[in-house]
């Protein structure tokens, strides 16, 4: 699989728009920062890769001026989160896990309202706030309720709200948390257009699909600390690539392609495993190549194949090959159902 | 889209973008903050317009407390006073416009608790405001439906017969002194919101406090037949010296200082209260 660059236009620009060094918060005895460095390059999406308590929306929130931070410093569009809040408040956008508009209000209200607190006039304000309901497919639900508004809708108002006064670098702290893959797929696009109009984002996940489709760099952290850091593919390859999944038209053919594969030795394709309770076959594949061997030889062979189907590798699996112990992914389970 | 603005900073020594100074030092300014409380203003009242039902305590509970004490009480209460039920309307209704200010004051602090637990108060904390805008806005439209009661107080009063003996200027006053007490009150209420985890502990706290500050006072009953200990309290509560200012100057009756202690006390609780409300607002996390 061929990564394209998210955003060409952007790549080799020196400087960044965010930098943390030594970032701690501590609540108690519980250390939620630990210690963070790390670096946004100005146009660039960072993801931070991480199970739920691990420090994500707690560097969100320090980076957004919501939270004081204990000890170190965070620099963001040169604004220090510490000493100048209110300066770095007019560069930043945040959309965090739970959608922060007025839910009684409607979405144009809204966006009216925030454009008016960004100090647009009366006209501009207005022309934005239709601009962005527009760009966002919100057109027709402008005069609702956001409270009546689907989780996908939500969230597409929630990145527009945070659009309106053209932010240099966005906080998107979860963004698809909890939504469905078609409304997922709508919010990463959005995201992709806005980085490609040059924003630089600081990105939260817990999904590795979501990280491969929208960063450019990958820091993954764990109880307060940062554990890896790299490129998407860097990371990729420390982890192992992807699984191929593949159902037979028949059951019974599931154990003799097994054996097929074994037989193979590449490395790999050897390690294939039937899971018959499933019906799947399981692939670990370390290239384009090696998945187009797989399929050609159980073709050769006179397997008939009823589903193909590959996977990146689950948070629980990155973390298993870079820390060698089993991350605390302690909910996976969206918290609101979108509609 | 701009990104030019970005400035390269070392990694040690973070060093402002010049633009950052200006900022930073100048503040929000004036006109500015005007206008985000207007907006923020907006917003309440269109939460109210979308939810006319957070309305009814400022319309129905001056029409309830006036039918039920003056039909209640208002015989006996009246009769002691050496009059009737006529003479209890003149007494209760400046009381009750002291009392409208507190239970309203009331809802504030529920309100701002409420919203806290939402999203919204994350932006509008990341947004390039002054945090006290949003509280001022809160207090702003809740004295707005503090004066619909107070209207719908005085209408029912004149319904039933009250009588003004002072002037009308007396009773602009008097709405003025029960705003200013009213909003003082509010800043108490908004720490307590603030403070407390949920909206109904704020309301349940709100009352413990309110029922004997309200009913301890010569809000509903002249206090020249409570035992000594319970007269020393209403003497010093400052719901009494409203009551008393109001009704002086509604009905003619004597001021003494209550104008100016009304006054006092809400300067002196305002200047308490509001900074240490906006503080915690503004650490709030």
């Amino acid at each position: 699989m061929t990564r394209i660059d998210k955003n060409p236009r952007n790549g080799g620009t020196g400087g960044n728009a965010v930098e943390v060094r030594g970032l701690v918060k501590h609540y108690g005895e519980t250390k939620a920062l630990d210690g963070v460095d790390l670096d946004v390059r100005e146009g660039t999406v960072l993801g931070v890769l991480g199970p739920n308590g691990a420090g994500k929306t707690t560097l969100v929130r320090c980076l957004s001026t919501l939270i004081t931070p204990d000890a170190g410093t965070a620099v963001v569009a040169g604004f220090d989160v510490v000493k100048q809040p209110r300066a770095l408040r007019r560069t930043i956008g945040l959309t965090g896990q739970y959608a922060s508009v007025d839910e009684k209000l409607s979405g144009w209200e809204n966006l009216y309202m925030i454009g008016r607190l960004l100090d647009l006039p009366r006209k501009k304000a207005r022309a934005r706030a239709d601009e962005l309901l527009e760009r966002f497919s919100l057109t027709d639900a402008a005069k609702k309720a956001a409270m009546e508004y689907s989780g996908g809708m939500r969230r597409r108002l929630d990145l527009a709200a945070s659009m309106i006064g053209s932010p240099a670098v966005l906080y998107l702290d979860e963004p698809t948390t909890g939504l469905d893959p078609r409304t997922r797929n709508e919010v990463w696009d959005e995201v992709q257009r806005m980085v490609a109009e040059g924003a630089t984002v600081l990105l939260t996940t817990q999904y590795m699909e979501e990280a491969e489709q929208l960063a450019n760099e990958l820091t993954v952290i764990d109880k307060g600390r940062i554990i890896a850091r790299g490129g998407v593919n860097e990371l990729k390859a420390k982890v192992g690539g992807r699984t191929l999944q593949i159902r037979p038209s028949d059951p019974a053919e599931l154990a003799p392609m097994a054996q097929a594969l074994r037989e193979t030795g590449l490395d790999g394709v050897a390690g294939a495993q039937a899971v018959p309770d499933e019906g799947l076959l399981y692939v670990p594949i370390l290239s384009d190549e090696q998945l187009t061997a797989v399929i050609g030889l159980l073709g050769t062979r006179g397997f008939s194949l009823a589903h193909v189907a590959t996977a990146l590798p689950s948070l629980d699996e990155v973390f298993l090959a870079i820390t060698g112990d089993k991350a605390t992914v302690t909910d996976t389970i969206p918290e609101e159902v979108a509609a | 889209m701009s990104t030019t603005t970005l400035t390269p900073t070392p990694t040690d020594t973070p060093v402002a973008a010049p633009a950052a100074k200006l900022h930073d030092e100048g503040g929000i300014g004036l006109r500015n903050n005007l206008r985000h409380i207007g907006a923020l203003v907006r917003r309440n009242l269109l939460q109210i317009k979308k939810d006319p039902e957070s309305m009814f305590d400022a319309l129905l509970m001056p029409v309830i407390f006036v039918l039920l004490f003056v039909y209640v009480f208002g015989g006996s209460v009246g009769g002691s006073m050496g009059g009737g039920r006529q003479e209890y309307l003149n007494y209760l209704i400046p009381g009750l416009m002291a009392m409208m200010g507190m239970n309203i004051a009331m809802a504030v602090g529920s309100g701002v608790n409420d919203d806290f637990r939402k999203g919204v108060m994350d932006r509008f904390r990341t947004m390039p405001i002054a945090r006290s805008s949003v509280l001022v806005a809160k207090i702003v439209v809740e004295l707005g439906r503090m004066m619909v009661a107070t209207l719908i107080l005085l209408g029912m009063g004149f319904a039933l017969g009250m009588e003004l003996h002072g002037s009308v200027l007396g009773l602009i006053a008097a709405i003025g002194l029960s705003a200013a007490f009213g909003a003082a009150i509010m800043w108490i209420f908004i720490l307590l919101g603030l403070a407390m985890k949920t909206s109904q502990a704020v309301q349940g706290m709100g009352m413990l406090v309110m029922m004997p500050l309200q009913f301890g006072s010569s809000i509903f009953a002249p206090p020249t037949t409570m035992p000594g200990w319970l007269q020393a309290f209403t003497d010093y509560n400052p719901l009494s010296n409203l009551a008393d200012a109001a009704r002086g100057l509604m009905m003619g009756t004597s001021l003494g200082h209550s104008v100016w202690l009304t006054l006092g006390w809400a300067v002196a609780i305002t200047a308490a209260v509001a900074p240490l409300a906006v503080s915690k607002f503004r650490k709030k996390s």
